[in-house]
């Protein structure tokens, strides 16, 4: 309690300089991974996608990021148990943090696959279970995260296994694909407007003071759905067919229409990013802000301010200003195998994966979801060829990630309590 | 400082477009074979010559590209279409190339001449076989269509077209390779024995050209019926 007392200003200027670290480094790498789709396909510029990502990341971030910051900040640690000692979860967060963000700049210096979902975690079950208790770790809560690791890239797959059939049934076999495109495209533009608000409303605005009935929310979602469905509609007007285009590949015009299908899908998936990787930041910000200003109180009821979602969505957005650019290029000219029509097919399912596990608070790794959505269009024969070491190598971030964030949690736990103590 | 290096490493390098770049070869390789037979027909053996080292030269570049096609496919490589049935494809491919290139060597090897009566007959029965694999290569050329559609619907009809046309094709060189057999019948007892023997072989060998192009055609129809 003295600790708080005295240090209590030290510790919020750490926690939030820890925290905006860790929001930076997601916007700087883990960003492209959302955006690097639509570049890939050619339907945006990278400066173009630069700006749908600030904006719709920080959106994601403020209305939808609260659920899963909720459960980083106490859903995995029991902090009831912890009400006599605050100071150890003050500690324990920090130390995170400080871990989480070690291992990602080592790993993403040897070019590591690992996911800051994971290392954050890894982190927080590593502190409490080592500097609290065994008991103090919520195991049901982070048993159904890490089934949800496994789940959502299976569901992202799925989704986009049928998205991609629809497509493929409806457009791309029919003797006329462009005037098809034209018809249909629109509804697919719907569907992302309509599921993308729904969940948020749905689960995510409580927090901005926002109540509404499940009747209103769906209203309104349907309303946003019709609204981004007519700027598609105009949209796709604009754009010129041009006949000599397809005597090459008969596609191009087709691909074309469905480039707007993936602007619009873009911008769900940042928005879905924002809301479920802000989390990973300014989850143990959140927590440690919550005790220093209740003067020691782990205050589990305590509602989430909304500075501190918006210093994540800063944090991201700055990352992602500053370095996300390169990044983006280099994942963008690696995947141009993703055309349009396959494009929006995966980030759809991932956005709408993600966006839904950031409604139930449970905090994935949008890249991996990623994955999973791409397989799902390669399953549906849409695509070339594709590369299945790669699941190696996610199983190996589960594997290696998990314990690393874990154990260097442990090492900065044990420092920062005997500096503090 | 790239993270996320899983969601480029799940693209594979695409085979169809070195596919559709070995057929090219391939096709360019085959039609070296008209001014080799112009050369032989005008018993202008510099130009014999010639011809076929450009027919060794392509072959041996498709054959590169057929390696390099190869390595890029390790097992663990994910597609639309079974990794075998592809391979196969490529060396059906491969052996169109290779035949043009046994046709030259053979010719020059043993300083064929072609007897004026089959002269312009074969002339005509060489460009046919050159359409089979012309032929060949549009369908291959329809990969990329293929993929995009994932192998189904309106494209897969266009692309039976242009596999039953080459069937056509090929049945019309079969039909040419016949007259000129009965023609070269007709004169063999003037000729010397064994140039008549290797005349056999040639036809035979020109005949093959058409038959491996319909079979890269048959291959690719495997793809389509799954």
């Amino acid at each position: 309690m003295q600790v708080i007392a005295e240090y209590g200003t030290l510790f919020l200027i750490l926690a939030a300089v820890f925290g905006l670290f860790m929001a930076w480094g997601i916007g700087a790498n883990d960003v492209a991974n959302a955006m690097a789709t639509s570049v890939g396909s050619k339907a945006l510029t990278i400066k173009q996608a630069i700006i749908i990502a600030a904006v719709f990341e920080f959106a994601g971030a403020i209305l939808a990021g609260g659920q899963v910051t909720k459960t980083i900040r106490k859903g995995i640690v029991d902090v009831e148990a912890l009400s006599g000692s605050p100071e150890l979860l003050l500690y324990g967060m920090l130390a995170s943090l400080l871990a989480a963000g070690c291992w990602l700049l080592l790993a993403s210096s040897k070019g590591w696959p690992v996911s800051t979902t994971h290392s954050i975690v890894g982190a927080i079950v590593g502190f409490s279970m080592v500097g609290i208790g065994m008991d103090a770790v919520h195991w049901g809560k982070v048993g159904s995260i890490v089934m949800s690791w496994v789940v959502s890239p299976v569901m992202a797959g799925v989704i986009a296994f049928f998205l991609f059939k629809s497509v493929q049934v409806l457009i791309l076999d029919k003797k006329d694909p462009i005037a098809n495109a034209k018809r249909y495209v629109p509804f697919y533009i719907f569907l992302v407007g309509f599921i993308i608000s729904l969940v948020t409303l749905l689960k995510g605005l409580k927090h901005v003071g926002l109540h509404m009935s499940t009747a209103e929310s769906y209203t309104i979602a349907v309303a946003m759905g019709i609204v981004i469905a007519v700027i598609g509609i105009w949209a796709i007007n604009r754009i010129k067919i041009d006949p000599t285009e397809d005597r090459d590949f008969h596609y191009t015009n087709v691909e074309k229409i469905f480039a707007v299908l993936m602007v619009v899908t873009s911008c769900a998936m940042a928005f879905a990013h924002g809301s479920n990787d802000v989390a990973n930041a300014i989850g143990p910000v959140a927590a440690i802000v919550s005790i220093v200003t209740s003067g020691g109180e782990v205050a589990s009821k305590s509602a989430l301010s909304l500075w501190v979602l918006m210093l994540g969505g800063v944090g991201i957005v700055a990352g992602l200003v500053m370095y996300g650019k390169r990044v983006i290029a280099t994942v963008g000219n690696k995947i141009t195998e993703l055309t349009p029509s396959r494009g929006f097919a995966a980030t759809l399912a991932a956005a709408t994966t993600v966006v839904l596990a950031s409604g139930t608070g449970l905090p994935i790794s949008t890249t991996h979801t990623l994955v999973g959505a791409v397989l799902g269009v390669g399953m549906a024969r849409g695509l070339a060829a594709l590369n299945l070491t790669v699941i190696r190598n996610i199983f190996m971030s589960w594997v290696i990630t998990l314990p690393a964030g874990g154990i260097l949690a442990i090492v900065f736990f044990y420092i920062l309590k005997s500096i503090f103590s | 400082m790239s993270v996320g290096d899983y969601l480029s490493g799940i693209f594979g390098n695409s085979p169809v477009k070195p596919m559709q770049q070995h057929m090219e070869k391939v096709f360019a390789c085959v039609s070296e074979l008209t001014p080799l037979f112009e050369g032989v027909i005008a018993n202008d053996m510099k130009k014999v010559a010639k011809v076929q080292k450009a027919i060794a030269t392509l072959e041996g570049e498709a054959d590169d590209l057929k390696k390099q096609i190869r390595l890029q496919l390790p097992s663990g490589m994910f597609m639309p279409v079974s990794r075998r049935d592809l391979l196969e494809i490529l060396t059906m491919q491969d052996m169109i190339a290779n035949t043009a290139k046994d046709i030259a060597g053979t010719i020059i090897g043993r300083k064929m001449t072609l007897p004026d009566k089959i002269a312009k007959d074969y002339l005509a029965f060489v460009q046919r076989c050159i359409d089979a694999c012309g032929q060949a290569q549009v369908a291959i050329n329809e990969l990329d269509e293929l993929v995009e559609t994932g192998f189904r619907g309106h494209e897969v009809k266009i692309v039976k077209k242009i596999i039953s046309k080459l069937d056509k094709i090929e049945g019309n060189t079969d039909k040419l390779q016949v007259k000129i057999r009965q023609k070269l019948f007709d004169i063999e007892k003037d000729l010397p024995p064994v140039d008549v023997m290797f005349l056999y072989k040639i036809i035979d060998l020109t005949g093959d050209v058409a038959d491996r192009s319909q079979k890269v055609g048959s291959r690719l129809q495997l793809l389509l019926a799954r």
